[in-house]
């Protein structure tokens, strides 16, 4: 656990960049960035924060960057590390950490097949996907992270079918089982169990992922002042469990004894207003329950009680 | 600057390398504001939530408390939302 | 005392790139590529070479971490041949654009459908408009040599561009020749170690592969073909010093009798070899036919092909690919444009053969070299684009 005042002021990731106000990627990029632990090459996957931070002749990063494609953020990262030690045993390189940003988009769909190669061959790097449930840079498609019943551009809410008929994959559980030594979920909104994770990620010698939800004022149809208060309220009602796996143990982090009804945290987003209508309000339940049946899952791998 | 003034191929680092770190300060976002935040400093207790949960980052330290940069606020709000003892208001950019 | 070893091209080409030390291998196998990276895994278990190797679960990862590496400032190689060259055809355009020195082997193989491993040149034809420097061999003697150039070239500080170095599937790749090898010492006298000033670097901290708007996105691709341009003269500078080494002198394109020639044939990779040997007989014979080998294909060496073939009267163009729909196939439309502001040109035809894995037989060359002497003479063209080979 970490302490506010005593983080290190210096910001690797400078103002000035195009993200929307109230933006979760920069603050998942902060914070991430304040658990650094030396010197840090960044890998990024193409998408608003790729976008927003690059545009030339102007960059947010201070510390080196590179983005090359949308899918291959963790192929990229596993030709770094692997250049790295060959220039160490050249008697040329320097020790570096590796940490490849990517959106939901770049993880769960398009990326999952280089990040599947990366966790397979063991690179020591950290994979850290900032989920923000949809592909948001191209205009709010949906993605496999996209939650049931959300309005996407692409799974729009139709007067058939409510928004997205699919539940969100377990990105988290497929990083398991590949052997990995840590994968966790995080949020932004509870910044000293996500930095915690990140630092501990990083100091993994192999792959290492966090998934951690960002909500995005733009796709999720909030104001831009509750972005922190979203992820919160995900957090709350149990939507979105904050866990970990180490070497394939799960661990709760955060426990929630008294529930928010999931209601409150669907009806707080435009992205879910749809299924407030007569017609779709089963659709709620649909949710709860899987809500319900989630939590106990992960409870009963986490061995708490109540699983 | 039109497109026509801007460097050309000859003078520019190869393969679109930007070599200066950080160099997004010099585009100043603080004009995307339609509001601003105001700290009540006797107010702030220096806990530096809004520090952390700024997304530029525009909150500074500042001895024990701190202070926005107006430069780069965009007037998100999650300051205000955040802030434990309410010292942050939100007022309307340009008014007096 | 020279050595030789008996290599297929696959063999030659994971030898030269051995010998070169080389940082980082990323490679994904495929027939008729596979060799190379199984040789190049062999010399890795075996302590051989201290390279990391990346044994990626696809191409489109190859040249995804071949890139990330190559941005380290690392020396880098990788090999593939058609479906996964065309499946890392995304990558191939960054690679050039982020002026990263990969050399890469690629066993011309045929693109489906239908699903066919032979060998053809369609694959690099298809990622001809990449960027990359593109080298066709004609046996594992030119593989081996040509890919101990290709990182000198690659690497030179005015050119900072990656390299494919083709050989024929299984033609050439497969085939077994006494293969002239240089010591490790003289290789790595000749080629040094790689020094760049840009790289991923925590003491100079750069942002790699930004978004460049319409302001500046023209001008990085205008840097590029300035550093293409600077190819053709690196190329016949590092073939020089090669020859000096070896005794065997490279350049951008090699001519067999063409001097005294009124036709001659025009091709890539193998068919050069048989195209010789038929020219030779026909030489015997009286006809004056010659043969133009194109070794650099990109960039295409429009002015050094224009002097070469000022003089002769025609030119049958020999395409082991083609491009559906287009007035030529892909060597004949750069013959033809290398060509068209000549005031007094030779008359061109292009022959499509071999696809597939489709055998040219001395038969099938001897009749072109006929079709060609005949424009020669006459100064007509039967066909503009003729296919040789096909069963109509």
């Amino acid at each position: 656990m970490v302490k506010l005042r005593e983080m290190s002021t210096e910001e690797p990731f400078a103002p000035g960049h195009r993200l929307c106000a109230g933006c979760p990627e920069s603050i998942a990029t902060r914070m991430a960035l304040k658990a650094m632990r030396g010197p840090t090459v960044i890998t990024q996957a193409t998408g608003c924060l790729e976008v927003a931070t690059t545009i030339y002749p102007y960059t947010s990063w201070k510390i080196p960057w590179v983005h090359i494609a949308f899918e291959n953020t963790a192929a990229v990262a596993s030709g770094i590390e692997a250049a790295f030690k060959a220039l160490e045993k050249r008697g040329v390189g320097k020790k570096v950490d590796v940490l490849s940003i990517a959106g939901d988009g770049g993880t769960f769909d398009i990326g999952i097949q280089a990040l599947s190669g990366a966790l397979e061959r063991g690179h020591d790097f950290v994979f850290i996907c900032i989920d923000n449930e949809a592909y948001m840079n191209t205009g709010i498609q949906r993605s496999g992270a996209t939650p049931k019943g959300a309005w996407t551009t692409t799974t729009p809410a139709g007067t058939v079918i409510p928004g997205k008929p699919e539940f969100k994959k377990d990105l988290i559980a497929i990083c398991a089982a590949h052997g990995i030594e840590y994968a966790a979920t995080a949020c932004i909104s509870y910044w000293n169990d996500y930095i915690t994770k990140v630092r501990k990620a990083i100091e993994v010698e192999g792959p290492a992922v966090i998934n951690v939800l960002s909500p995005c004022p733009r796709g999720w149809r909030f104001d831009s002042s509750q972005t922190i208060e979203m992820g919160r309220l995900a957090v709350q009602t149990r939507y979105f469990p904050i866990y970990e796996i180490e070497n394939g143990k799960y661990k709760l982090n955060i426990n929630v004894i008294k529930p928010k009804p999931v209601e409150e945290f669907l009806k707080a987003q435009g992205r879910f207003s749809h299924l407030f209508k007569p017609e779709f309000r089963k659709e709620i339940e649909t949710i709860q329950s899987w809500v319900d049946a989630n939590w106990k899952r992960i409870l009963q791998l986490c061995g708490e009680a109540g699983g | 600057m039109s497109t026509k003034e801007k460097p050309g191929w000859k003078s520019l680092p190869i393969a679109a390398i930007i070599p200066e770190p950080g160099s997004s300060m010099k585009y100043k976002t603080g004009d995307w504001r339609a509001f601003r935040p105001i700290i009540d400093l006797e107010k702030c207790t220096g806990c530096l939530l809004c520090w952390i949960y700024c997304p530029e980052p525009a909150i500074l330290q500042m001895e024990k408390k701190v202070k926005v940069n107006y430069d780069f606020c965009k007037g998100c709000g999650i300051c205000a939302a955040e802030c434990p003892v309410k010292a942050i208001t939100m007022a309307e950019e340009g008014a007096k | 005392m020279k050595k030789v070893l008996g290599l297929t091209g696959n063999e030659a080409v994971a030898l030269a790139a051995k010998q070169c030390d080389v940082d980082v291998v990323s490679a994904y196998p495929i027939t008729p590529q596979t060799i190379m990276v199984e040789k190049f895994s062999e010399y890795v278990a075996n302590g051989e070479v201290k390279t990391e190797f990346i044994n990626v679960e696809s191409e489109h990862s190859a040249m995804s971490a071949c890139v990330g590496a190559s941005l380290t400032g690392a020396r880098v190689f990788t090999a593939t041949a058609s479906q996964g060259l065309a499946l890392m055809h995304e990558m191939m355009y960054i690679a050039s654009a982020l002026r990263c020195p990969i050399v890469m082997g690629v066993a011309n193989r045929a693109l489906s459908a239908p699903i066919n491993i032979h060998g053809d040149h369609s694959d690099m034809m298809g990622s001809r408009d990449c960027g990359w420097i593109q080298v066709y061999v004609e046996n594992s003697q030119e593989a081996y040599d040509s890919v101990i150039q290709a990182f000198k070239i690659a690497e030179d500080p005015e050119v900072l561009l990656p390299i494919t170095v083709n050989l024929d599937g299984f033609i050439i790749s497969h085939c077994m020749e006494g293969v002239e090898v240089l010591e490790d010492d003289a290789v790595k006298k000749f080629l040094p170690e790689r020094k760049t000033d840009f790289k991923i670097d925590p003491d100079k901290p750069l942002t790699i592969g930004p978004l460049c708007l319409p302001d500046f996105y023209f001008e990085f691709k205008r840097q590029q073909e300035e550093a293409m341009k600077n190819v053709p003269s690196k190329v016949k500078k590092v073939g020089i010093e090669f020859g000096r080494l070896t005794g065997r002198t490279y350049d951008v394109l090699h001519t067999y009798h063409v001097e005294d020639a009124d036709a001659a044939i025009v091709c890539l990779g193998s068919t050069a070899g048989t195209a010789r040997a038929i020219a030779e007989k026909m030489r015997k014979e009286g006809e004056k036919v010659g043969v133009v080998k194109v070794m650099l294909y990109r960039p295409f060496p429009a002015e050094e092909f224009r002097n070469a073939v000022k003089h002769l009267k025609a030119l049958a163009v020999l395409d082991r690919a083609c491009s559906p729909g287009a007035p030529a196939a892909p060597l004949g439309s750069d013959v033809k444009t290398a060509l068209y502001e000549m005031e007094h040109k030779p008359k061109v035809f292009d022959v499509i053969y071999g696809l597939g894995g489709r055998d040219i037989t001395p038969t099938d060359i001897e009749d072109i070299f006929n079709c060609v002497l005949q424009t020669a003479e006459t100064g007509i063209i039967e066909q503009p684009v003729m296919f040789v080979g096909v069963r109509e």
